[in-house]
């Protein structure tokens, strides 16, 4: 997922029990990272006499696995993901990559944070595990005294009193204050763990727009594309269709003309055959103009055009539409096609018997829900109808999900950017 | 025949004048606007009004609003809505009113003049046109509808044609049979749909459309 699609969702939290593990997982995975810490600095003078490439191929991608090992698992302690930085390169081959890491901030920042985390990281993870360790041993200090030989345990705080059984109770309270003091301050060194992390790990501010820029050109190239290929489709549209028609009646008229005093049974039925092929082509017309933009949604907004969408439909969608107004017309009418979409692939696929839109305005987004009771199992894949969506829905930094589990039933979710200030209050629509 | 005409369409509304009138009918008024619709069809109260869906100022569904309103005001007002497109929605906004005297068609349909004139006839006389399109899309959605499935081939035409607004005589001669054939069918089609028997030709169509667009 790149950065414009992912909208800030809290990864899950660990639970409570199992963070003094993971905490002393991370201590001492940040003594280990010291070890990639000097491979990578070693490596990088002895580029001078070429040992240090096929070195820095290796070591680099080591670092690399690390640190993006720690970005998941940090960020389960805050509340956002944490990006990866990395440049790509513009072309493959192994020295363009080189070059690319090499000036890659983000190489450098790894770098440092391999020495950063093995100092404070280590020490604040270390400390979030040992106040946890230390409240449970002083808790059944009494038991280990009891079950141990004389000797072993009856000296707590490095020799500062001597206990038997009996006294060795008056170490708990200090087990229970060890366990408050953990309990109020464990999850907190491990997030500031994380937010060191974070800082050295996360896209800077100038990765951000790097990583932004990235995604502008692409999905500019894919609209651009997909602009491109409908103009085409809507000519050759034309071309086969409405003006070959247009020809042949003014053909068919052009002969009934002729014919009219000569033969007028003849002319008759030329006209007919030219209003025919008149027919036709208005029809024909009329999808194409459906297809470019609907009518109705000129006419009604996103809540009329997809009313009359369900209306045309052979199974049962119940629409729900709040909105405070009308979408900008590029937002609306990509999200008229992003549903229309969703609900021919419902059509096709899913052998469904009731469908449900639903669409919200919340946190300056556009929310379109779609679900079916169908058979489910539909995933987003190149060629298909979702993938469509997705794409069209990328022109506009917008997002799509889809939960199908094999049976059903399958939700697509769809976000687009919207802000509140754009949209249209129009006078209530519709009559009746 | 009083009628009322609005397109905004120079060339169109020329020829609706001019078909329309070449067949006994009057024209009062040719509006080319929305809000002066409403206005025209209060003031002539024609016996029937041909009216566009796309109008100006906004080019929306101006034609339609002002139809609706104007048999608000004047309940039962008959009117012929003509448009680019059909719309279940639309059709459905129309019907809603009841009564009857309401007509929904693609405009194309105007090019076969004599069914067009039969459909003004009929709208003026309290009956109903729905274009077949709508009656099309309105069958096609209950294809699951099992009441429907139980329909005979020849039932469900007759089924389509009578949504329309037809009578039973026109849709004998649309499909060459008698009209006793014809009421033998529609009684069938009552009897299976579960829905009142009735020989009023407007109430019939009433609830066969009711019938159709609430599933």
């Amino acid at each position: 997922m790149t950065m414009a699609q992912s909208v800030p969702k809290a990864p899950l939290r660990f639970p409570r029990v199992a963070q003094p593990f993971i905490a002393l997982g991370l201590a001492i995975l940040a003594e280990l990272g010291i070890a990639f810490f000097v491979l990578n600095v070693v490596a990088v003078p002895l580029i001078a006499v070429w040992v240090g490439i096929p070195m820095l191929l290796v070591f680099v991608p080591c670092a690399r696995w690390f640190a993006n090992c720690h970005r998941t698992m940090l960020s389960r302690f805050l509340d956002t993901e944490i990006q990866r930085p990395y440049r790509k390169p513009p072309i493959p081959g192994m020295l363009m990559w080189l070059r690319t890491t090499l000036a890659d901030p983000a190489t450098w920042r790894d770098i440092a944070w391999l020495l950063v985390n093995a100092v404070i990281g280590f020490t604040l993870t270390l400390l979030s595990a040992v106040l946890f360790l230390a409240s449970v041993f002083y808790l059944i200090y009494p038991f280990l005294v009891w079950v141990t030989p004389d000797g072993v345990f009856t000296e707590p705080f490095g020799g500062l009193f001597t206990v038997n059984v009996a006294t060795s109770f008056f170490v708990i309270p200090v087990g229970f204050l060890a366990f408050m003091i953990w309990m109020a301050s464990g999850e907190r060194l491990l997030r500031a763990d994380a937010y060191i992390a974070k800082s050295l790990l996360g896209p800077t501010e100038n990765a951000k727009l790097a990583l932004r820029v990235r995604e502008l050109a692409e999905s500019r190239a894919e609209t651009v594309d997909t602009q491109a290929a409908e103009l085409r489709r809507i000519e050759r549209d034309l071309h086969d269709g409405a003006q070959a028609r247009l020809a042949a009646l003014s053909m068919n008229l052009g002969m009934a003309e002729e014919m009219v005093s000569r033969d007028p049974a003849q002319a008759a039925a030329l006209l007919t055959e030219a209003r025919e092929s008149a027919s036709t082509a208005l029809s024909e017309l009329r999808d194409l103009v459906r297809g470019i933009h609907p009518p109705v949604l000129a006419d009604r907004g996103l809540e009329g055009a997809v009313k009359a969408l369900a209306l045309s439909l052979p199974f049962k969608v119940d629409v729900t539409i709040d909105l405070p107004g009308r979408p900008p017309a590029p937002v609306e009418s990509a999200a008229y096609f992003a549903v229309a979409e969703a609900l021919a692939n419902v059509l096709k696929h899913a052998e469904a018997t009731t469908a449900w839109v639903q669409i919200t305005h919340e946190h300056e987004r556009l929310h379109i829900i779609v679900g079916d009771d169908g058979t489910g199992g539909a995933t987003v894949r190149p060629g298909g109808g979702l993938y469509g969506i997705e794409r069209r829905l990328a022109a506009f930094d917008g997002t799509l999900t889809v939960a199908s589990p094999t049976g059903g039933p399958t939700t697509v979710i769809m976000e687009l950017p919207c802000e509140s200030s754009s949209l249209k209050i129009t006078p209530s629509s519709g009559t009746a | 025949m009083r009628v009322v005409i609005a397109e905004d369409h120079a060339l169109l509304r020329d020829g609706l004048i001019r078909l329309l009138e070449a067949h006994d009918f009057e024209v009062v008024e040719a509006v080319d606007n929305g809000p002066r619709l409403v206005p025209a069809l209060v003031e002539h109260r024609p016996d029937v009004a041909v009216v566009d869906v796309r109008l100006p100022p906004t080019f929306t569904d101006e034609g339609l609003k002002a139809a609706i309103e104007a048999r608000r005001q004047v309940p039962g007002l008959p009117i012929l809505v003509l448009s680019q497109y059909v719309e279940q929605l639309y059709a459905r906004e129309l019907l809603t009113g009841g009564g009857g005297a309401v007509g929904y068609l693609l405009k194309d349909r105007v090019s076969n003049v004599a069914d067009f004139l039969d459909s003004v006839r009929r709208v003026a006389g309290g009956g109903t046109a729905m274009d077949p399109d709508v009656i099309g899309q309105l069958l096609a959605r209950n294809t699951r509808d099992v009441p429907i499935g139980r329909l005979t081939p020849r039932e469900s035409e007759v089924l389509g044609l009578m949504a329309e607004g037809r009578s039973n005589a026109a849709i004998a001669a649309a499909l060459f049979v008698t009209e006793k054939a014809v009421s033998k069918h529609t009684n069938n089609i009552f009897a299976k749909l579960d829905l009142p028997p009735s020989e009023d030709d407007n109430r019939r169509v009433m609830a066969v459309l009711t019938y159709l667009s609430s599933r």
